[in-house]
């Protein structure tokens, strides 16, 4: 197997979860939010909790799929195991083929670079640091989304069986903080989506190597 | 064009149109949404240990009297008939009906857990009454009754069991509620309550309870809701 310095920037396996994830997130997020249109607040019934301001509100019915709560359940249970399957074939991948050395955040190596790409980002900084295929930002940003989906399954499968995974329901704080949990999950990794599409249109040529593949480093 | 771009094109098109038609919102139980769902149902059943216990909750988790929502789909709270008794039915060697003090006289089994409503709510009571298994035992409910129908008066609610669940040591025919007769609001005069599955498989205004070979549906089961329906 080749060292992935040497590899394409995007090898194939990548390229297809990553383009997976597009329609699988969209009809998540989408039975998500009809899900919770049945009970839009965050506290247990009878105690509200104050630090969610959109208490109560319903999500407008565009972002919505499954016409109505069983509809919508039944698309949030089938297709979460599509996004589970993608996931992990995705961190496999990155395991066995050596690539999360240029595409996760390893503290010890990382840290400097992303505060040195931080500062020039805001301009503290003339010039940006360098890097391999990514810069430290990045390899923080793509491992925290990493851990977000991770704690978007857990979170899940609390509220799905709360009682039969009782000890996850205990660690997450119980079955009303584990959908508090689940509902922010959704913003962030809405918020991620934002800032990676503002970053792929300021850099084209990325969004060329994720549809293609790319060219391999020459030697 | 190269060919095998084509090709590529094709089967993704296929494919999506294929997701489109098999995935119908207004009908759920079909196509593709109801073969995940029968692999669900599968799943969670594999996954449910009949000794796992729901947590029991200490009296101050209990939530506020009147805030505990009341659900019935008649249009006005359902009262329970003049000389209403329970008919217990199926395969059992002695099926006949029980009166309320008949039911209380069996066994007594206290819970105080949480509810989970499939709207996403969560709310805790305490219930107390007799257990499934315990009136099972008392009928002589028969080993190849693999599942257990209830039914109501409360405009032909209804809905089926599997019998790990009904058997469950929380899983009870509930009379009273926080120390209370049953409110018909929440039920009065008999009810089942369980901490192993959703709210909508609780069947409340009991009339009949059937041990059956075969499942039945359910009101919202038929309606296009779960019908495993664990927590």
């Amino acid at each position: 197997m080749q060292a992935p310095e040497r590899r394409r920037p995007q090898p194939w396996l990548i390229r297809v979860t990553h383009w997976l994830n597009v329609p699988l997130l969209l009809i998540m997020a989408a039975s998500g939010l009809q899900i919770l249109v049945a009970y839009p607040m965050l506290g247990p019934q009878g105690r509200p909790y104050g630090w969610y301001p959109f208490q109560g509100i319903p999500p407008p019915e565009w972002m919505r799929l499954g016409n109505w709560l069983a509809g919508a359940r039944h698309w949030h249970f089938a297709f979460a195991w599509f996004l589970m399957l993608n996931g992990v074939a995705y961190v496999l991948y990155l395991a066995l083929s050596g690539e999360w050395r240029r595409r996760l955040f390893l503290p010890r190596r990382d840290t400097r670079n992303a505060l040195d790409t931080l500062a020039f980002y805001l301009r503290v900084r003339k010039h940006a640091p360098a890097q391999g295929l990514y810069n430290g930002l990045q390899r923080l940003a793509y491992t925290g989304t990493l851990a977000l989906g991770l704690l978007a399954v857990l979170s899940g499968l609390v509220l799905y069986k709360p009682v039969q995974l009782g000890a996850l329901t205990s660690l997450l704080g119980g079955y009303d903080a584990a959908r508090a949990i689940h509902l922010v999950i959704l913003v962030l990794l809405a918020l991620f989506t934002v800032g990676h599409i503002v970053l792929v249109l300021l850099h084209p040529r990325s969004l060329a190597e994720m549809v293609t593949g790319g060219r391999k480093p020459d030697a | 064009m190269p060919r095998h771009l084509l090709t590529r094109r094709t089967t993704l098109l296929g494919a999506t149109a294929l997701t489109a038609s098999a995935c119908d919102s207004s009908r759920p139980r079909e196509g593709f949404l109801g073969v995940m769902e029968r692999f669900n149902a599968r799943a969670q059943a594999v996954l449910f240990d009949e000794r796992r216990l729901a947590p029991e909750l200490p009296p101050e988790e209990t939530t506020p009297p009147g805030k505990f929502p009341e659900y019935f789909v008649s249009d006005t709270v359902p009262l329970a008939p003049a000389g209403w008794a329970l008919r217990v039915g199926g395969l059992v060697a002695r099926p006949g009906v029980l009166t309320l003090d008949a039911l209380q006289r069996l066994p007594r089994t206290d819970l105080r857990i949480r509810h989970h409503c499939v709207e996403g709510w969560s709310a805790v009571a305490s219930w107390h009454g007799v257990r499934l298994s315990e009136l099972a035992r008392h009928v002589g409910a028969d080993t190849r009754a693999g599942y257990v129908e209830l039914r109501s008066f409360d405009a032909g609610y209804y809905s089926s069991w599997d019998r790990p669940s009904a058997f469950h040591p929380q899983t009870i025919l509930a009379y009273g509620m926080n120390g209370q007769p049953l409110t018909p609001g929440h039920g009065a005069p008999l009810r089942l309550y369980s901490g192993v599955k959703l709210g909508y498989k609780m069947v409340k205004y009991l009339t009949e309870v059937n041990f059956l070979p075969e499942p039945t549906g359910g009101y919202w089961e038929d309606r296009g809701y779960e019908w495993f329906a664990g927590v």
